[in-house]
């Protein structure tokens, strides 16, 4: 089983349920969104075959490997494969998808003025994007890497552009340029890589193996670092990159929002630990202390922010910039159980903001669009389904114990901790802030006496329920027992903190914690 | 290299003392390209004074047509050819080679372009009759009798021959020659438009008072350089200057005037003056045909007049250029943001686009020289494919080139504007179009040259560039359609085969661009 083509299968599939989408006609807006959905699911039953062939404890550094001569001019090829990083995420990929497909079911057809004829349209979307993401978390080639990272620019683009609220034009329009000055600057820095590697090696080469293991001088490296560096941190976003998340948050589809953050940002924090670091790891040492520095400014800018706002995606967009800070920090303190606690932490993430976007957006359709907070109150009351999914949606995010959230954000400041006790010490004060902004929306909106125009308010149909209740249950079966991904992750970061020649610093601290225990 | 010196000597000293004259041999078969389109050109005149009214079109087509294709084909056989002819003053090269191959494909699109009369429900795109007054009553009269002219059709040929010429003249004489060859029916060209006439003839007079001034430069840097080296041949020049490290300002200072009228050619600032309008007021469709051709042509002779004869002096006239190319990036970038109208943003787009090909340039080096190629053809089949797109764009007063008619044009007419929309990614340097290899190939080069500051400069500029291009998407999908909005004509087959053709290769050389690369591997050294 080990010759077939894995990852490309699952690349390949959505392109082409995409395509057949697509090309249905207008007349049949169900068929596509079924035939959406059976793909997806198609999809991640091919990722679940995939992660259960999966060797944690191989020595190789990538598995399912795929590769053919792409531009040999050049040195690019088109390599694929996944380690355990790249397996969860791509996994979470392949999970978020058929869930935003059922929820987001009936999200397009409101817009009477675009007729039926955008209902496949975003579907087919969908799924390009699906494509896309998974080729960007299994790219092991880096111009491989930066065709699948620029080429999410367009069906997001669209996505937002085509089917989000009043102000979506300039929302895409700000998404797709912060985003292609992104670009723009890692091209720089990859050609220039390129160029380090033809003079190093004597022949160009795209491929990553190769480059990590060059010896590039210090100075270059903080030149191709930044690079690099800042294209992560205006997708992830980290501050001060982050204006244009909130605005494309509030004027998206939640489905839009959940598959923008939950999984696209997630390539900036990924691409930080998959190139950042082991490419240019005396650059990623020498700017640590900036980054730490912004990681932790934009964990508390964007909770503050996030406390003070009416509107509940916008609200979501900040919350989400001051967790990753806590990614940001977790990977920039070089230690196994930070690096760990920040994929561990992408996930739940993922799994939180899906929840989140997903039971609001549920929330706001039953009142007209509407994301202001002031006009909810006592939700609890019409539609208890509803607020109690809200409920759990909200206690993982402020990574309640026993939810996966709470293991990576636990891990992340025990790494914290261990590098740097002050760091950690002022991180956690984060948390605090995390849960009063958290629970300040469950307690405006959900409790309370019933707001005006919300009687009668229908409370969540089986459909609704059926795509939240698999992302409360991973979110509650991998926070009482992380072992799963745990293992999968651990050989990559092991790895990754031998390339870059990190060790831990002697402590006392772990010892006596429980996740050391999961760490073996 | 004492075999190379006692040649110069020998064939300076020809110059110089009374030898009798010898004929020079001249390979017609190397020709072949040139001199079938040269002469297609006057068997079009010919047509054009002997063939009645009604036969003149499908005459003229389907020799246009017909001696490109011809052309197109010789080309191929001459391909691996690496030889001068005509006593060292024509080269027949790689370099040479492809840029003639790209010419000739990319003026068969312009070509069917030209030939288009669906769109225009008044006939053509061409003024009835070019020598009537705009306004007169004989242009009333000839356009109520729907008189519809073929006369381009030997302007174009002409106009092809001398680009075809111009990158493959080793010589500055020939070089001049074929820069008027080129030139000339060029601003007829521009002058011929059917709408807004008065636009169109100004146009074409600045195109032909500017261009004339430039090519007194060139001759002029010509003589100069005649007066230091003893000769107009590129690899004597260059034989010289190698004799004589000792630089004399005479060689400077014509250097500097052949520079002027190479650089007025590709649209470089400070000499882009003529571009904005010029693109405006020409017809479209030979707008489009000359962006793209005489770009690759102009390029294809100043690294010819840089690296074969100057290649030595790189280090005098590199900072030059280095100032040249920044400015061109930034100024066009800037400029073309400002823009209200397509054709003219479109025409600074041109010059930044140049100042990019510059970077490939300055790298002096064969990659360099590959890279410049690839974005050369990349942009031709890009900028062709755009003008193709503006020409069908239209409302009640013909083409509408106003961006805010282009408003919602999406929602309209949704094919149209994907491809224009891909015409603008790949102008604007995205993956997996053509402008991105394009960019890619020559920023590689430059930096591999040492060049590196250059790049960060010339992605400084992209970044400026990608935000106009990406605004007339945005202006195009997520704008509502008003009644402003203008509407797309259906064309005849012409237009579709162009648009489809340019469409086609923009994204082909973007996804599989090995086969492109290694072919201009194989032909990026110059005869010498």
């Amino acid at each position: 089983m080990n010759t077939f083509p894995w990852l490309t299968a699952l690349g390949v599939l959505p392109l082409v349920g995409s395509i057949i989408v697509a090309l249905l006609p207008k007349s049949r807006p169900s068929l596509a969104k079924q035939l959406a959905l059976l793909i997806a699911l198609a999809t991640l039953g091919l990722t679940i075959a995939m992660a259960l062939q999966f060797d944690g404890g191989s020595a190789e550094p990538f598995q399912f490997t795929e590769s053919y001569s792409w531009i040999p001019a050049f040195g690019i090829s088109y390599s694929v494969g996944v380690d355990g990083i790249g397996l969860v995420l791509v996994a979470l990929a392949a999970t978020l998808v058929p869930v935003v497909i059922l929820a987001g079911w009936n999200d397009v057809e409101g817009d009477s003025s675009k007729g039926s004829g955008s209902v496949k349209g975003y579907f087919a979307l969908i799924l390009v994007l699906e494509t896309l993401m998974i080729g960007v978390f299994s790219a092991t080639d880096l111009f491989l890497f930066y065709v699948f990272f620029e080429a999410m620019l367009i069906p997001v683009y669209f996505m937002i552009g085509r089917f989000g609220g009043p102000q979506r034009a300039y929302a895409a329009v700000k998404f797709l340029l912060y985003s292609l000055v992104g670009g723009l600057l890692m091209l720089a820095a990859l050609i220039g890589l390129y160029v380090v590697s033809a003079n190093l090696t004597g022949t160009g080469t795209f491929d990553y193996l190769s480059l990590v293991g060059l010896d590039i001088d210090p100075m270059t490296q903080r030149l191709l670092f930044a690079g690099f560096f800042i294209a992560f941190a205006i997708k992830a976003p980290l501050w001060p990159f982050h204006t244009w998340l909130p605005d494309a948050a509030a004027q998206s589809k939640p489905g839009t929002a959940v598959l923008l953050i939950g999984v696209l940002d997630k390539v900036g924090t990924f691409g930080m630990i998959r190139y950042c670091l082991p490419i240019f790891p005396a650059a990623s040492v020498w700017y640590a202390p900036v980054i730490i520095a912004m990681a932790l400014i934009g964990i508390f800018y964007g909770a503050f922010v996030a406390l003070s706002q009416q509107d509940m995606k916008r609200l979501f967009a900040y919350s989400s910039m001051s967790h990753f800070g806590f990614i940001a920090l977790g990977i920039f303190v070089f230690t196994t159980i930070g690096e760990s606690g920040s994929v561990v932490y992408m996930v739940a993430h993922g799994l939180s903001t899906a929840a989140l976007f997903l039971t609001a957006g549920f929330l706001m359709q039953r009142r007209g669009g509407s994301s202001m907070l002031g006009d909810y109150s006592g939700v609890n009351k019409a539609a208890p389904v509803l607020a109690g999914f809200f409920l759990f949606a909200a206690l993982s995010s402020l990574a309640l114990p026993g939810l996966v959230s709470f293991v990576g954000e636990f891990m992340v400041l025990l790494g914290a901790f261990q590098r740097y006790m002050f760091v950690g010490a002022l991180a956690t004060l984060g948390i605090v802030i995390t849960a009063a902004y958290v629970l300040r929306v469950y307690q405006k909106s959900m409790t309370g006496p019933l707001a005006s125009g919300l009687e009668g308010m229908a409370d969540l149909k089986g459909r609704e329920i059926a795509a939240l209740v698999p992302i409360a249950l991973l979110t509650l079966v991998l926070g009482v027992f992380p072992a799963p991904i745990l293992n999968v992750i651990n050989p990559a970061v092991n790895q990754l903190m031998t390339t870059i020649g990190a060790t831990d610093p002697p402590t006392t601290l772990t010892t006596s914690t429980s996740a050391e225990g999961t760490l073996q | 290299m004492t075999a190379a010196s006692m040649s110069v000597q020998a064939l300076v000293g020809r110059f110089a003392t009374d030898t009798p004259f010898e004929l020079p041999v001249i390979d017609y078969r190397l020709l072949m390209p040139i001199l079938i389109i040269l002469g297609a050109g006057v068997v079009s005149v010919v047509i054009e004074a002997f063939a009645p009214r009604r036969a003149r079109r499908p005459l003229q087509l389907i020799l246009v047509l017909g001696s490109l294709v011809a052309a197109f084909i010789a080309v191929v056989g001459l391909a691996g050819t690496q030889t001068t002819t005509a006593a060292g003053s024509i080269a027949v090269d790689g370099p040479a080679l492809v840029m003639q191959g790209a010419i000739l494909v990319i003026a068969l699109l312009g070509g069917l372009l030209m030939a288009e009369r669906m769109v225009d429900p008044s006939g053509d795109a061409f003024a009835p009759r070019a020598s009537a007054l705009p306004g007169s009553d004989d242009e009333r009269q000839f356009a109520a009798r729907g008189y519809l002219q073929t006369e381009v059709w030997p302007l174009f040929l002409f106009a092809v021959g001398g680009m075809l010429l111009f990158p493959a003249s080793n010589d500055l004489l020939i070089m001049f020659v074929a820069l008027e060859v080129m030139s000339l029916p060029l601003y007829l060209l521009a002058g011929l438009a059917r709408r807004r006439r008065l636009l169109s003839q100004e146009a074409a007079m600045k195109y032909f008072l500017l261009g004339a001034f430039s090519s007194a430069f060139f001759l002029y840097g010509a003589a100069l350089i005649y007066g230091y080296a003893g000769s107009v041949d590129l690899p004597v020049i260059a034989a010289q200057l190698s004799g004589k490290p000792s630089e004399s300002a005479i060689v400077l200072i014509g250097l500097g005037m052949l520079l002027v009228g190479l650089l007025f050619k590709i649209g470089a600032v400070p000499f882009h003056q003529w571009t904005p309008d010029v693109y405006q007021g020409a017809p479209t469709a030979v707008t489009g045909f000359m962006a793209a051709t005489v770009k690759i042509a102009a390029f294809g002779a100043l690294f010819r007049v840089l690296y074969v004869a100057f290649g030595g002096m790189r280090w005098d006239w590199a900072p030059m250029m280095w100032i040249v190319a920044i400015l061109t990036m930034l100024i066009g970038s800037i400029i073309a943001i400002t823009q209200t109208d397509i054709k003219r943003m479109l025409a600074y787009s041109s010059i930044a686009q140049a100042g990019f090909i510059l970077v490939g340039l300055i790298a002096a080096s064969p990659a360099g020289l590959a890279g410049a190629m690839f974005y050369l053809i990349a942009y031709g089949f890009t900028t062709i494919g755009a003008f193709a797109v503006i020409t069908m764009v239209r409302d009640g007063n013909g083409e509408a080139t106003h961006l805010s008619k282009w408003a919602g044009l999406g929602k309209k007419s949704p094919l149209v504007a994907t491809l224009f929309s891909v015409f603008m990614l790949s102008l604007a340097g995205i993956p997996l179009t053509s402008g991105f290899i394009g960019k890619f190939s020559v920023f590689t080069a430059a930096i591999e040259a040492g060049a590196g500051w250059l790049v960060i400069v010339a992605v400084v500029a992209s970044l400026i560039a990608a935000f106009f291009y990406v605004r007339v998407i945005v202006l195009m999908f997520f704008s509502e359609p008003n009644d402003q909005t203008a509407t797309v004509a259906i064309p005849s087959v012409f237009t579709t085969i162009a648009l489809a053709a340019a469409a086609t290769i923009t994204i082909v050389l973007g996804i599989v661009p090995q086969p492109l690369i290694e072919l201009l591997a194989n032909a990026d050294v110059f005869v010498r």
